[in-house]
């Protein structure tokens, strides 16, 4: 549940008001002990919040990433450096990329809502093909792969990227997000993923669902 | 006693101009499909017009379709900017890297001329379908909107950071874009097009927020489209239309295509007498249907939005994904001459 505060930072990202943003999460750092998890607890309400909104057809996807944008850049003074080993800091090794097409805003999304949660997955970029994602993927061990789409043939592909994965012997699941998802809601299972995110907030919840965070 | 059937021109006229015609136009709208149907690579399929022009009779024959369409592929337009276009052996070719990799080149960006190759390739199309539909049936142009077109020409992330934080260089971009749209669209009209298709994506509430598309995208296309020298359908490429609609209408826009995610019913009582309405089966879940489950599809769609007339069925992309099956399209022709036959019985 968002609080008065939560919502008055909100009301100013979404106005993409960044003195008032930046003033209201100084106050909630403030009022929070001046700890990070004070203000990673509001930021993520928040950007969950819009993840909804936009899911229900309330927001638009302008609104989505330029929040996100705006609070990385706002969030960042407050939060400790992170390592420089594996880019994921905590939880499963992650990796994150665009199957075949060039399309990176959903990657941005998904990628900006794991850094909210303290989760940096490794970035293979984009237009790369599933053999490529799945020999990476082997050779740096990756436990859980999000794949996002955006268009009904590259979204297929998954279907060989799974088979190529268990072809190497690698138990890594898959999840996956994009349109093509999005309009046929049964497309996820039937390509082989083991989870599909209708928002980029999902991402981590399905991580649980999928067995690779406890 | 039945009327005499119409020519599919006849059909579509009197639907656009929101009357009841014969039965509810059917545009399937078949772009890299052509290349299965010529049994030719998609790359080499679009190098070849009079192979194109070909596939667009055939396609039309085969499933009694109301329209010839050409329109080859989005990133086409990127192509004479100087873009890199990726073309894949199962879909649509797709745009490479942006070729605006700062904002800053924006200054320096030029109007491509019409001669580029790519875009002769389509205008020698456009003659070819001129000849082929004989005055009977309508012949579709497409231009992607100066609005939605940066998405390919510097990428989703660096234009919506344009849009919000960069005026200036917005705007200049917005000149730029609505200079080459103006002229490929007449180019494309007067080499044969009836009518032209207006690409918008970037034109929903799913997009950007209605006050941004009020001040951006909304005074673009009334100012591109008043240019235009042809009828021009706005077409949001599966974005949902409920939101902007009733703006599009203002642009000077006749035909809205929408989305599957839209109310079909409720969007058609927006804007009857207003706009026509072209859509809205869902292409990806297409891939799958059963004959019965394209039947029920275009049934519903039917009675929800053609009684009146102002509607012409069609998927709700702008193009068949090369996945979905004849056996589908042949369902989808059936249940349009079943059920898409005036007087329409049900609500809307």
């Amino acid at each position: 549940m968002i609080d008065v505060a939560g919502n008055a930072f909100k009301d100013a990202i979404l106005s993409m008001d960044r003195s008032t943003a930046g003033s209201e999460l100084r106050r909630i750092w403030e009022n929070g002990g001046r700890t990070p998890a004070s203000v990673e607890s509001v930021v993520r309400l928040v950007l969950e919040d819009i993840g909804n909104e936009w899911e229900r057809g309330d927001l638009s996807l302008a609104q989505v990433y330029m929040s996100g944008v705006l609070c990385e850049e706002l969030v960042a003074p407050f939060l400790p450096e992170r390592g420089s080993a594996f880019p994921s800091d905590k939880g499963p090794r992650m990796a994150i990329a665009v199957l075949e097409d060039r399309h990176t805003l959903g990657k941005r999304l998904v990628s900006s809502a794991l850094h909210a949660e303290g989760y940096f997955p490794t970035d293979y970029g984009s237009g790369l093909n599933a053999e490529r994602i799945a020999e990476r993927a082997g050779e740096e061990g990756v436990e859980v792969l999000l794949i996002s789409t955006l268009m009904l043939h590259a979204a297929l592909k998954v279907a060989d990227l799974r088979k190529r994965l268990e072809s190497l012997g690698l138990p890594t699941r898959i999840i996956v997000g994009g349109a093509p998802f999005r309009l046929d809601e049964s497309l996820w299972r039937e390509v082989g993923a083991h989870a599909f995110g209708p928002t980029a907030h999902s991402a981590l919840s399905l991580m649980h669902s999928v067995g690779v965070i406890a | 006693m039945n009327a005499p059937a119409m020519t599919s021109l006849e059909r579509v006229l009197t639907a656009l101009s929101h009357k009841e015609p014969d039965r509810t136009p059917l545009f399937l709208l078949f772009s890299h499909y052509g290349a299965k149907e010529m049994g030719m690579s998609i790359r080499e399929y679009f190098r070849r017009p009079d192979r194109i022009a070909e596939a667009q009779r055939r396609l039309r024959d085969k499933f009694d379709t109301d329209c010839l369409y050409g329109f080859l592929y989005g990133p086409l337009e990127v192509e004479a900017w100087g873009g890199e276009v990726i073309f894949a052996d199962d879909g649509p070719p797709n745009a490479g890297q942006p070729f605006i990799r700062s904002p800053a080149q924006i200054r320096d960006l030029d109007v491509p001329k019409m001669d580029a190759p790519s875009l002769g390739i389509v205008l020698d199309t456009l003659r070819r379908l001129r000849d082929v539909a004989a005055g009977e049936a309508p012949v579709i142009g497409v231009v992607m909107s100066p609005f939605s077109l940066p998405v390919m020409q510097m990428g989703f992330e660096p234009y919506l950071r344009l849009i919000y934080e960069e005026q200036e260089l917005f705007e200049r971009l917005m000149r730029v874009n609505s200079a080459f749209c103006v002229a490929w669209a007449n180019a494309q009209i007067e080499a044969g097009a009836n009518a032209i298709c207006y690409f918008d994506p970037l034109a929903s509430t799913d997009m950007i927020p209605l006050k941004m598309y009020r001040r951006t995208g909304f005074s673009v296309a009334r100012d591109v489209i008043s240019r235009i020298n042809g009828p021009t359908a706005t077409h949001l490429a599966s974005a949902r239309a409920s939101g902007t609609a009733d703006l599009i209408a203002e642009t000077g826009a006749t035909i809205l295509g929408f989305s599957c995610q839209d109310d079909a019913a409720a969007l058609k009582r927006q804007v009857r007498g207003k706009l026509s309405l072209l859509g809205a089966l869902n292409g990806v879940a297409m891939r799958r249907w059963t004959p019965e489950e394209a039947e029920a599809t275009v049934r519903a769609l039917i009675r929800s939005c053609a009684p009146g007339g102002g509607f012409l069925l069609a998927d709700n992309h702008g193009e068949i994904p090369w996945h979905v099956k004849e056996e589908t399209l042949f369902a989808v022709r059936d249940a349009v001459r079943q059920w898409g036959r005036y007087p329409i019985s049900g609500e809307c």
